[in-house]
């Protein structure tokens, strides 16, 4: 791989916080090394305003920075977390972008993620979302052995797939309903494959399903975009899951739950 | 869990769509089989038995209530799902996702459901109104027509298809709706199958490829139907 | 001397024997009980669960933005635990000696063998919450070998354990808030830790959303904030990982121990350029079928493909024959820093080594083309069948390496190189995980017990939990059981106001530098002083030499540090700045904890202290102890001694040739 520099335009989304307006302001890097992280030449960036002095530096929501958080967020060239697929914004290196390229960086949008400061947004839906639900009842101690039961193969390795998920809110910023279907869904189907969290399948999803809602979260229309978008490659085959596991709760539950 | 909870939540407004997008799926199997008679080319005589039969037995007619509260049903739920669903992101983005992520008639089938509720206004007016209520907004008078061997007077609806169809504009108004047709098929077929809980892989795969052919295939034979006509080819 | 209170008996005996007669606390009064948990990884989440479970009523902080990112997340390969389901001789001795053995008689015997003990009823635990571990076709739990031990005993889910175990945990914890047993605040940090009578009462925090000072009082605190590993600057830690909370607590009388035991990981890919922000691990498991070489010429600057196998120095299987590429960590990070050192680093930085999948992937196809019966196929066709089963064993591996440095390791061998990954030292605590200021406990990678001079691998997260479920439940009732007449201290005491004060002016001094230096350039600069003189290789003189190095560093951050923003709003230089001045302090103090320690044992090397092959020299009579340190003054410690005991290991010295 050749490496090479480039010098980019950023149009970059600047909110001071919640309340304010926010709008893009456009700034000039140079000799960005093609080898660089997406963030590292927002570290660039953010060095260069420090030092000029006229602006605060970007806000954006980063810590790993191995792809596996979940907390980096942006919304690149009409993409959540840019052009690579399957790839978190700080795993998205710079040699997917040209020298004189202008690329566009805008925060998730969904009313359910206000903005706090420029690209940060708050995701605690989402945490709200699996207290509702997202677990099994079992206090610590309370455990058997862990090979008392046995799980079948296939079911095992699609909760874990399901289990993936990382909560980034990529579905959410991908999806034209603003729908928070697949984190959700990749829940309940984590939870739902197994036979640990089978006792809890139907009040699970009608809870999960009702927060879900209450959050302000879109209706899916199956577009598919979440997963496109998701860098953990999440199946949309989860939402069909929590469809059918809503159906049956739907059908046959007698208890009313009050969310 | 009540009801009212499992038919509100964002998820049963869901199930509404696909019961009734698979109820009116269901409805174009018969009405494209029952058209596909105007090509047995006997003068419309098959067709106009079977329409008759449609429109004189009693079940059908119940069906036909419900058919059209299903429509109704349809498309209110969708126009205020889709509705809702726009109200969930107050700004926009500056660059959209566009069809990198999913195909850009999953995305318009508001738009595509608009289109095909206007033809179908268009449809009704051509051919259920007259039949229905003796023509009284209906493009011409519709006349009768017996064939030998019965008294039974037919409705001759296959003359009113002839008529109608003899202009340019309203084939091609009939054409671009079943493409329409088409289109919100392709994705609300399968999208009503996953809807409604399918998530077994096999028979998804299954889903999705009868889907496309079930689009392709029902839209392309209601298109052929004013087209044929238009050319004579049936007379 | 410490005293650690270890309960008397023998080995085996002492967790029954605290748990059969430690204090209790009663339902009722549990209710009354507040308990303060910083920082919300394996062992802060584990924690706050099953401390909520128990009915005390629990706080819990973390800076990220939800408790599910922390760090604990990153962790790849897998957890040990001594339940002998491979039927392969393992059992609760042998974890516990593995442990003992690979922290090279560092760490606490009877800390040790309790982790050992509580090891199985992790996995219990985590398979009821339904964490999806790998299993065999027959459905049950799988296992793998990890880290050079000669059984499998480590449990996995492919290379995101520690993401599955911190999600089981996580929703553990927010199944407590649901129930109103735990609060969380997320976005906030720990800027102080308040004492009054001598005891730990509450903490002084900051709202990182509005920059907001808040006071939260308890019963007890609990630090669970992980290591420290980014003073280096560049480490495998992720970006906000900080000694902050740890440091406060230090500064208010919390002792602080081995500050130098670092450890180093060897299979990390290489720094590109100075633009690196961090690092990224690549599965210690890599190690099991790769070959890790370099060229025999001294900057040789030919490509990988082109340097015949003669010419290649495979220089842990020239050094050690018994365990080759398998070596220990520490062993296997110093003998790739020789190598770079001595001139013979390859890529464009001279500062990596290859790790081949050549033979490996041969290997593996020449046994499939067996298993499908092709006696006729080519060493192409091999080669294809090969990549095929690498790809099924470490594929997301390779994508991972791939996405980084843009190279196809299926055709090209990677290149790696050692980085900081995880901080054996930190708070000092006593068998209960008590730190020396009473009322403070510290959990997980945050305290200094268990791994001893180096940790193994699959280790840390099983410790994270052990402390988390099965241990401070017990030992936090005994502290409890003598605080329920006293009412949690209200937040306009004075020691409040006197630790918020403490915290607002170190804030508006920090902003009121306005000099011309990024907090970034001064990490970096710390960084690289620890890297050279404190990292895997230290002697007396650069260490001396660092010290000073550092106390300038310090001088000239708080005269000529720029801090953007306002205090009143979200701020992460102003964040950064506060944790990179504490770096600093810290920094100082592992130099002369490492100047101390004058013998090389595990992940502390001093060049000083070798044998003739190279090999890292203990000296079990003069340095068999615990150094924790206290705080004095600004660039002053005293030192206090514990005193090791090994009742049951016999120390010797480790051998892997």
């Amino acid at each position: 791989m050749e490496h090479y520099n480039m010098d980019l335009t950023l149009k970059i989304w600047r909110q001071k916080n919640r309340q304010s307006k926010g709008g893009f302001r456009t700034y000039e890097v140079k000799n960005i090394s093609s080898e660089m992280s997406f963030l590292e030449m927002i570290d660039v960036l953010n060095e260069q305003l420090i030092m000029e002095g006229k602006e605060d530096p970007i806000a954006f929501d980063h810590d790993c920075r191995e792809g596996i958080c979940g907390m980096c967020s942006m919304y690149i060239n009409g993409k959540p977390h840019g052009p690579w697929k399957a790839t978190t914004v700080c795993q998205l290196h710079m040699r997917a972008f040209k020298n004189g390229e202008t690329i566009t960086v805008e925060p998730w949008r969904a009313n359910s993620f206000p903005v706090v400061k420029d690209l940060v947004t708050d995701r605690s839906a989402f945490d709200r979302i699996i207290q509702a639900g997202g677990y099994i009842s079992v206090n610590t101690g309370n455990a058997v052995d862990g090979n008392s039961v046995a799980v079948d193969k296939e079911k095992s390795d699609k909760a874990f797939y399901a289990a993936a998920c990382i909560a980034c809110g990529a579905c959410v910023a991908a999806c034209k309903n603003s729908s928070a279907m697949l984190f959700v869904s990749a829940k309940v189907s984590h939870l739902g494959l197994l036979p640990q969290g089978a006792p809890e399948r139907q009040t699970r999803v009608v809870s999960m399903v009702a927060q879900m809602d209450k959050e302000g979260f879109g209706s899916c229309t199956n577009i598919q975009a979440c997963e496109a978008a998701c860098p953990k490659e999440i199946s949309i085959t989860n939402i069909a899951r929590l469809n059918g596991e809503y159906l049956s709760a739907g059908l046959t539950m007698e208890n009313k739950l009050t969310t | 869990m009540t009801w009212k909870q499992m038919f509100t939540s964002s998820v049963g407004k869901k199930f509404v769509m696909a019961l009734t997008g698979i109820f009116l799926i269901s409805f174009l199997v018969v009405h494209v089989g029952l058209n596909a008679c105007i090509w047995a080319n006997d003068n419309g005589k098959m067709f106009n038995v079977a329409a008759h039969f449609m429109g004189t037995t009693i079940l059908v007619r119940i069906m036909e209530i419900g058919l059209f509260l299903g429509i109704i049903v349809h498309l209110v739920q969708g126009y205020i799902l889709n509705l809702q669903n726009q109200k969930r992101r107050s700004v926009g983005y500056a660059v959209e996702y566009g069809n990198r992520g999913s195909k850009w008639y999953s995305r318009s089938m508001g738009l595509l459901g608009t289109l095909l509720l206007l033809f179908l206004i268009m449809h009704i007016w051509h051919f259920w109104t007259p039949s229905r209520f003796g023509g009284m907004w209906s493009v011409q008078p519709l006349s009768e027509v017996t064939y030998p061997g019965t008294q039974i007077e037919y409705h001759n609806l296959y003359a009113e298809m002839l008529t109608v169809f003899q202009n340019p504009i309203i084939v091609i108004l009939y054409v671009i709706g079943c493409i329409s047709l088409a289109y919100h098929l392709m994705h609300g077929f399968e999208s009503s199958f996953r809807t409604v809980g399918v998530h077994n892989n096999r028979y998804l795969t299954l889903i999705r490829y009868t889907g496309r052919g079930f689009s392709i295939i029902v839209s392309l034979a209601f298109a052929m139907m004013p087209v044929s006509m238009y050319l004579g080819w049936v007379k | 001397m410490l005293d650690a209170k270890i309960p008397a008996g023998k080995l085996d005996e002492k967790w029954e024997d605290y748990k059969g007669h430690c204090k209790l606390v009663n339902p009722a009064n549990k209710r009354r009980l507040e308990i303060i948990i910083v920082g919300t990884g394996l062992a802060g989440a584990s924690a706050a669960a099953s401390l909520g479970e128990l009915g005390y009523k629990v706080k819990a902080f973390c800076y990220q933005d939800s408790p599910r990112r922390a760090h604990s997340i990153a962790a790849q390969g897998g957890i040990n635990a001594a339940k002998n389901y491979q039927n392969d001789g393992d059992s609760v001795f042998r974890l516990f000696y593995d442990t003992i053995k690979g922290g090279d008689y560092r760490a606490r015997e009877a800390n040790v063998h309790r982790l050992a003990e509580v090891s199985g009823s992790i996995i219990d635990q985590c398979v009821a919450q339904g964490v999806p571990f790998a299993r065999e076709y027959g459905g049950l739990l799988s296992n793998r070998s990890f880290g050079g031990t000669q059984v499998q005993r480590t449990f996995y889910a492919a290379g995101q354990t520690g993401q599955q175990l911190l999600i089981g945990a996580y929703q553990a914890l927010e199944r407590q808030v649901a129930l109103g047993n735990v609060r969380m605040y997320n976005r906030h940090e720990m800027l102080e830790l308040v004492v009054s009578d001598g005891k730990a009462k509450g903490i002084i925090c900051r709202n990182l959303i509005n920059g907001e000072l808040e006071r939260h009082s308890g019963h007890a605190v609990l630090l669970c904030t992980g290591g420290y590993g980014n003073v280096f600057y560049l480490s495998t830690n992720a970006m906000g990982c900080n000694v902050t909370a740890a440091w406060k607590a230090h500064k208010k009388g919390a002792y602080f121990a081995n500050p130098c035991f670092t450890q180093i990981h060897p299979t990390c890919i290489p720094v590109s350029g100075d633009h690196q922000s961090k690092l990224t691990l690549m599965s210690e498991s890599l190690r099991n079928d790769g070959r890790i070489w370099v060229p025999k010429k001294q900057n040789d600057t030919r490509k990988p493909n082109e340097i015949p196998e003669e010419e290649r120095d495979y220089y842990l299987e020239r050094r050690y024959p018994a365990f080759g590429n398998l070596v220990p960590r520490d062993v296997a990070s110093r003998a790739a820093k020789e190598r770079c050192d001595a001139g013979y680093g390859v890529g464009t930085s001279r500062q990596a080594v290859y790790l081949d999948y050549a033979d490996a992937i041969l290997r593996y196809g020449q046994i499939e083309a067996g298993k499908r019966d092709l006696t006729t196929a080519d060493t192409n066709a091999f080669i294809q069948m090969g990549k095929e089963v690498v790809r099924e064993k470490y594929g997301n591996l390779f994508d991972m390496y791939e996405k980084i440095t843009g190279e196809n390791p299926y055709e090209l061998p990677m290149r790696i190189y050692p980085a900081v990954h995880y901080t054996m030292g930190g708070l000092w605590v006593d068998y209960e995980l008590q730190t020396t200021v009473p009322g403070l406990y510290c959990l997980g990678e945050a305290n200094f017990s268990d791994h001893g001079a180096n940790r193994l691998g699959a280790s840390a997260l099983m410790q994270g939990l052990a402390d988390g479920y099965f241990v401070i439940p017990y030992t936090i009732g005994n502290y409890l059981a003598d605080e329920i007449a006293n009412k949690a201290m209200p937040i306009d005491h004075p020691a409040f106001a006197d630790a918020e004060a403490t915290v607002e002016n170190r804030i508006n001094k920090l902003k009121s530098i306005n000099g011309k230096q990024s907090v970034e350039s001064f990490h970096k600069r710390l960084g690289k002083i620890m890297w050279d003189k404190c990292g895997m290789a230290r002697n007396a003189e650069g260490l001396l030499q660092a010290i000073r190095e550092i106390q300038q560093l310090r001088d000239e951050f708080w005269s000529d540090v720029r801090i953007p923003g306002d205090i009143n709003e979200m701020n992460s230089e102003l964040d950064k700045a506060g944790r990179v001045a504490d770096f600093i302090e810290l920094g100082e103090l592992m130099c002369h904890d490492a100047l101390t320690r004058n013998e090389s044992c595990g992940g502390h090397f001093r060049e000083e202290f070798q044998t003739p092959e190279g090999e890292a020299l203990r000296d079990d009579q003069d340095y068999m102890y615990v150094a924790a340190w206290e705080y004095k003054n600004l660039s002053e410690w005293g030192l206090h001694k514990e005193e090791l005991k090994y009742d049951v290991v016999k120390p010797s010295q480790r051998s892997y040739k």
